[in-house]
């Protein structure tokens, strides 16, 4: 024993912190009457709106549009990854289990899309990309019981890896069944989102992004809109409940098993729908785009955004796809920057997670979670 | 669904079955110690095997070898082999060690909750599986020929090879090493002390620390040969083989009972066999899906694993 970690504890880090607002610019927020904070967030929503113009705001405009990618593009993937993120934090920031095949989810959406509506599928049923969303949101919801109903009743660590398995196993069955899934080959010519303007041209076309990007912030509304009541229901306290301490949840007449499968249920249908989105924008959906590492990725988005907490899940999703979009076309070491992305976020999950566990806007509870179990400690 | 490929080579696949699960029993090792002493699944082990790999494949080269040289004789055989040996073995082992000092001892202090240690792991993990991928351009890396693999007796219809022997020796000799070390060495009851329950372990005069490392030094050793025998076997390596290879010994260890040494090593043999069966019954590609499935299934029915989990009564 070379250091005293067991330094009397000062009045404050022992006194409660529940109650009052918190420090900082989330502590001022909430300190605002109603509508001033109703105001501020539909200034955001309107600047979420307005962010394909950005490259015209002059002197910060230009720093912040990507050069390697076109702005509306990656904006795009900005709303995909967000919706990813606001999906998987369902799972692992409000229930706390690990799930590590996420992109499974996103991979039934897309594949359901593709097969319902794109001319190379053997069902040759070539819908409108409309009406597959019902569809292929029930799916992944399917698929996310089916998944969870054997493996919720196992031990929490059990399920990182089964779940991990999951991902896995849908992506082998699309690249091994070259006549059902299509492995690489994949499937071309998915139907693009219904309109038309007055002149006959497409809303949804294949050059500009943008409406993609709006129907994108749309969908995200919707779904944080639907999130947050149901984080503020029964069934969000009782994931609350879980994520403390499922054992004594259970006690207390917490059905976590099935509160659990809610969880598993809600996240794949949120994941379903990115992938929706994803395959009505790309037109292209092959097995590659599935990988293992994706799954890593949006999980990374969570955490350093702050699982637990939607605003911080929607900062995280933001910057696992903005920061290595933005990083596209700069050169490293002669090879493009957005080659270590996954590199980067590796190393940011373990900095994260050693400096800063609740995130970058954490979730009050979550942090106050932490807070305790630090002092709970036994002294080493 | 291929039954007559599956029964006509029946013997065949058994023993490729045995010579892989005998590397995917060593590598499954590592994920037992630290879940029975840590209770936490080590994702990051599976890139300890990824170093090791490498390591041995970058000192070859060094000593003139790649995989276009020609395949040395017996003495230079066993030369390079204990050299390849020591060196994976030693970078695989302080991967292991640092791993454990840089990402998951601030959390340790920190008490903090076990889905942290979970996600710590997995950035550790992809961190360094892509910084290997980036290092090596993501290209398959050859592995040079070191032995001339030639059937040595056959059983009843499968041929068994020198290489085969070679690596389920190997694996059983470093598996009773370790057995021993765990059960009959004071260091070994320092493990198993800390395993049953870490606070009177302390209380008692263990340095829990000291342990912790020793543990995740032991996994690395182990995932070094298994790295080395991986080379020898599949003569290619890529950065994310021993991500997915990790997954498939961390089925092996759960299999068997996560936390049981010798779990680990049953566990290894039933699912390489397991997956060669799969594999010539419905392709190749699908060997891992046999595996996730066999997992499941077997966690369903059996949540403890075939011989039960528990590092503090390795004995059973």
């Amino acid at each position: 024993m070379t250091t005293t970690a067991d330094t009397p504890q000062t009045p404050e880090a022992t006194a409660p912190s529940q109650g009052k607002p918190g420090g900082g610019l989330r502590g001022r927020l909430d300190s605002l009457p109603k509508p001033v904070r109703w105001a501020v967030l539909a200034l955001l929503v309107a600047g979420a709106y307005l962010l394909p113009y950005a490259a015209d705001v002059p002197v910060l405009g230009p720093q912040l549009v990507t050069e390697g990618i076109d702005w509306a593009s990656a904006l795009f993937n900005v709303s995909y990854f967000v919706l990813l993120a606001l999906g998987l934090n369902v799972v692992v920031g409000f229930a706390g289990l690990l799930d590590l095949g996420y992109v499974g989810f996103y991979a039934v959406g897309a594949y359901t899309v593709a097969l319902l509506a794109s001319g190379d599928s053997v069902f040759g049923t070539k819908w409108t990309w409309l009406a597959t969303i019902p569809i292929a949101i029930a799916i992944a919801l399917f698929s996310g019981l089916i998944l969870g109903w054997p493996t919720l009743r196992l031990r929490g660590d059990y399920l990182a890896i089964v779940t991990l398995g999951f991902a896995e196993i849908i992506r082998i069955t699309a690249d091994s069944t070259p006549d059902f899934l299509r492995g690489d080959q994949g499937f071309t010519g998915i139907p693009h989102p219904p309109g038309t303007f007055s002149d006959g041209t497409p809303v949804f076309g294949v050059r500009d992004a943008t409406p993609y990007f709006w129907l994108g912030v749309t969908i995200i509304i919707i779904v944080v809109l639907a999130l947050r009541n149901l984080e503020r229901s029964r069934v969000g306290r009782s994931w609350l409940a879980i994520r403390e301490d499922e054992e004594a949840a259970e006690v207390m007449g917490v059905r976590t098993v099935k509160y659990k499968l809610w969880a598993f249920a809600i996240g794949a249908c949120v994941g379903g729908l990115g992938g929706v989105l994803f395959a009505g924008q790309n037109g292209f959906v092959n097995s590659a785009m599935f990988q293992l590492q994706l799954s890593i990725l949006v999980l990374a988005g969570v955490v350093m955004g702050g699982s637990g907490n939607m605003a911080g899940a929607i900062l995280g999703g933001a910057l696992i796809s903005y920061i290595p979009d933005r990083l596209r076309g700069t050169q490293i070491l002669d090879r493009d920057a957005y080659e270590y992305r996954y590199l980067l976020f590796g190393v940011i999950i373990i900095l994260i997670m050693i400096f800063r566990p609740q995130g970058l806007i954490p979730s009050r509870r979550r942090a106050l979670e932490l807070k305790d179990r630090a002092r709970e400690v036994a002294p080493q | 669904m291929n039954f007559s490929n599956l029964f006509s080579q029946f013997g065949e696949l058994t023993v490729t079955g045995l010579a892989q699960g005998a590397i995917i029993a060593l590598f499954a090792l590592g994920y037992t110690l630290v879940y029975g002493v840590l209770r936490l699944i080590n994702f990051a082990h599976s890139e300890v095997f990824t170093v090791g790999a490498f390591t041995a494949v970058l000192t070859w080269g060094a000593f003139g070898l790649d995989q276009d040289s020609r395949t040395p004789g017996l003495g230079g055989f066993v030369g390079y082999l204990l050299i390849g040996l020591l060196v994976a073995a030693a970078a695989s082992a302080a991967t292991a060690v640092v791993i454990e000092l840089v990402a998951y001892r601030p959390l340790r202090r920190r008490n903090a909750p076990p889905l942290a240690f979970l996600i710590t792991a997995i950035g550790a993990s992809i961190a360094i599986s892509e910084f290997v991928g980036v290092l090596t351009h993501r290209n398959n890396k050859g592995v040079p020929r070191l032995l001339t693999q030639e059937p040595v007796f056959r059983i009843a219809d499968g041929r068994v090879t020198n290489l085969q022997i070679l690596i389920v020796v190997v694996a059983l000799a470093m598996m009773i090493g370790l057995d021993f070390f765990i059960n009959r060495t004071r260091l070994g009851r320092g493990i198993r002390a800390v395993s049953q329950n870490p606070d009177s372990a302390a209380l008692m005069g263990v340095n829990k620390n000291r342990v912790i490392s020793l543990v995740f030094l032991l996994g690395g050793l182990m995932a070094g040969v298994a790295a080395i025998m991986y080379l020898l076997k599949i003569g290619n390596v890529r950065y994310d083989n021993g991500l997915y290879l990790g997954v498939e010994a961390f089925s092996a260890a759960v299999l068997g009972g996560i936390g049981n040494l010798r779990g680990a090593l049953l566990g290894g043999f039933v699912l390489g066999v397991f997956e060669n069966y799969v594999s010539g019954l419905f392709g190749t590609q699908w060997h891992s899906v046999g595996a996730f499935v066999l997992l499941v299934v077997l966690l369903m029915f059996r949540p403890t694993g075939l011989l039960g989990e528990s590092l503090g009564r390795a004995r059973a």
